[in-house]
């Protein structure tokens, strides 16, 4: 199964990320990654969740706009240069990379990188096929 | 009508900054220009450079522009580091919008000119319905072609001469088209005493505000309608939007706010500066106006309680 992420938008006001991640924690959601880009006007806070259904359901219910949608998750070796090899994998396949993210897991010596390439099933073919190691939602929601 | 001002003869360079189009600003100065055997330079609305370009080169004695803009064309003189004394311009004639005494003082003091305000309008003529003279003490109306009322906008009867109401004018001398009893939905007061300048046209007070929702942007009239008619074709919008309009450095400027909804939301910045873009863009297509168009989360602009706010004007005149 793909990975998915939530996304959800984020007005750039004062306690907005505060209420967010508050609903999220009263319904016991822990969070395994998360990233915000930010404009002057709003943000877009993007996280990986072990339940991204029940996410959805309780953000939504709070009246916030959200949207899941896939991201490849990718296993890198803990190392100066480990991240330059992905990305050099996905520029030779003519691959454009619209964010990412990266978080260090607890046990391991890999880092996980999250990506988001335009077309994720090209992405994700290009990665496989030079041998990375890309990982299953399971894989990453139980970290 | 637009041919009589106080102070404009044939020895004049007019530069217009009314926009020329479908606005009757630009023509209507144009016109009246002409008639009084004044040579007219036809800048049009918002060319900036080449107002402070004209000005100097062509000596221009008078200008003709909205106040707001005559207010933003001092500043950029002073950018530009040139020297106001060595201009030639001896008055202007500023309106399309409301104003205030304030203003006139500031835009006199920096300019070194007679500010004086006009007032017309696209149905009954465009500009040369009424015009102040050099005593700056209210607007004459050219009562041998118009027949000037003040109303009360609930009851719709006339209101004695210096009480505030809605303005109605009748034209006595159109063909054509001609206009009796017109709303203009402008407020002010009538006045009758003769004015120290010796002429007895009635004046009219500066325009104070407007019996309907009607906006005044940079000049041009717009209505909030207009905007949610354009903001509602673009798909996947819902009808929840507010109107903020501002004056930063004395320019009109509208803001839009939309709540998003899950039909405009991406995970991606790119995608929702589209969606912001491609709403600007409808909008400035439909209304003529550059507008700036701010994503808001959902449910929180307020809702219709009858009659929704739906503008929320924050210019201080």
């Amino acid at each position: 199964m793909e990975v998915k992420q939530i996304s959800l938008f984020l007005e750039n006001k004062k306690g907005r990320l505060w209420e967010a991640l508050d609903t999220l924690a009263k319904a016991k959601i822990n969070i395994r990654a998360l990233s915000i880009a930010d404009t002057s006007d709003f943000g877009i806070l993007r996280l990986i969740v072990p339940d991204p259904d029940k996410a959805k359901k309780v953000l939504a219910k709070s009246n916030f706009t959200v949207r899941e949608n896939d991201v490849i998750a990718v296993g890198v070796s803990d190392r100066p240069g480990g991240l330059a090899e992905i990305l050099k994998i996905l520029t030779d396949a003519d691959i454009n990379v619209e964010y990412m993210y990266a978080f260090v897991a607890k046990s391991g010596k890999k880092a996980i990188v999250v990506l988001r390439t335009d077309s994720i099933s090209k992405g994700k073919k290009a990665l496989k096929l030079a041998g990375v190691t890309v990982l299953s939602s399971q894989e990453v929601y139980s970290l | 009508m637009r041919g009589r001002s106080p102070c404009a003869g044939q020895h004049d360079i007019i530069q217009n900054g009314y926009g020329y189009g479908l606005f009757t600003g630009g023509l209507g100065i144009h016109y009246g220009a002409q008639c009084i055997g004044a040579t007219v330079v036809p800048v049009s609305a918002g060319q900036t450079k080449r107002h402070l370009d004209i000005m100097q080169d062509f000596g221009s004695t008078i200008l003709t522009c909205t106040p707001s803009y005559a207010l933003y064309l001092t500043e950029a003189v002073v950018e530009a580091g040139i020297n106001i004394k060595k201009l030639k311009l001896k008055a202007g004639c500023f309106g399309a919008e409301m104003w205030t005494d304030r203003m006139r003082d500031e835009i006199e003091k920096r300019f070194h000119l007679l500010a004086l305000n006009i007032y017309g309008l696209t149905e009954i003529i465009g500009p040369g319905v009424a015009q102040e003279c050099e005593q700056k003490n209210g607007l004459h109306i050219f009562e041998d072609h118009f027949y000037p009322e003040v109303i009360s906008s609930e009851t719709l009867e006339p209101l004695p001469d210096g009480e505030k109401g809605e303005l109605v004018l009748t034209t006595l001398t159109r063909d054509g088209m001609p206009m009796v009893r017109f709303r203009t939905r402008d407020i002010t007061a009538l006045r009758r005493e003769t004015c120290k300048c010796g002429r007895t046209l009635v004046r009219m007070d500066r325009i104070t505000g407007r019996s309907d929702d009607m906006l005044k942007i940079r000049g041009v009239l717009i209505f909030p309608s207009q905007i949610e008619k354009a903001l509602l074709e673009v798909k996947g919008v819902e009808p929840h939007y507010q109107i903020i309009v501002t004056r930063p450095q004395h320019l009109d400027e509208i803001e839009v706010q939309v709540e998003t909804s899950k039909k405009l939301f991406s995970d991606e910045i790119k995608g929702l500066e589209e969606v912001k873009k491609k709403i600007e863009k409808h909008i400035e297509n439909s209304i003529g106006l550059r507008v700036k168009v701010t994503l808001v989360e959902p449910k929180t602009l307020p809702r219709s309680e009858g009659k929704a706010k739906r503008v929320i004007d924050k210019r201080q005149l």
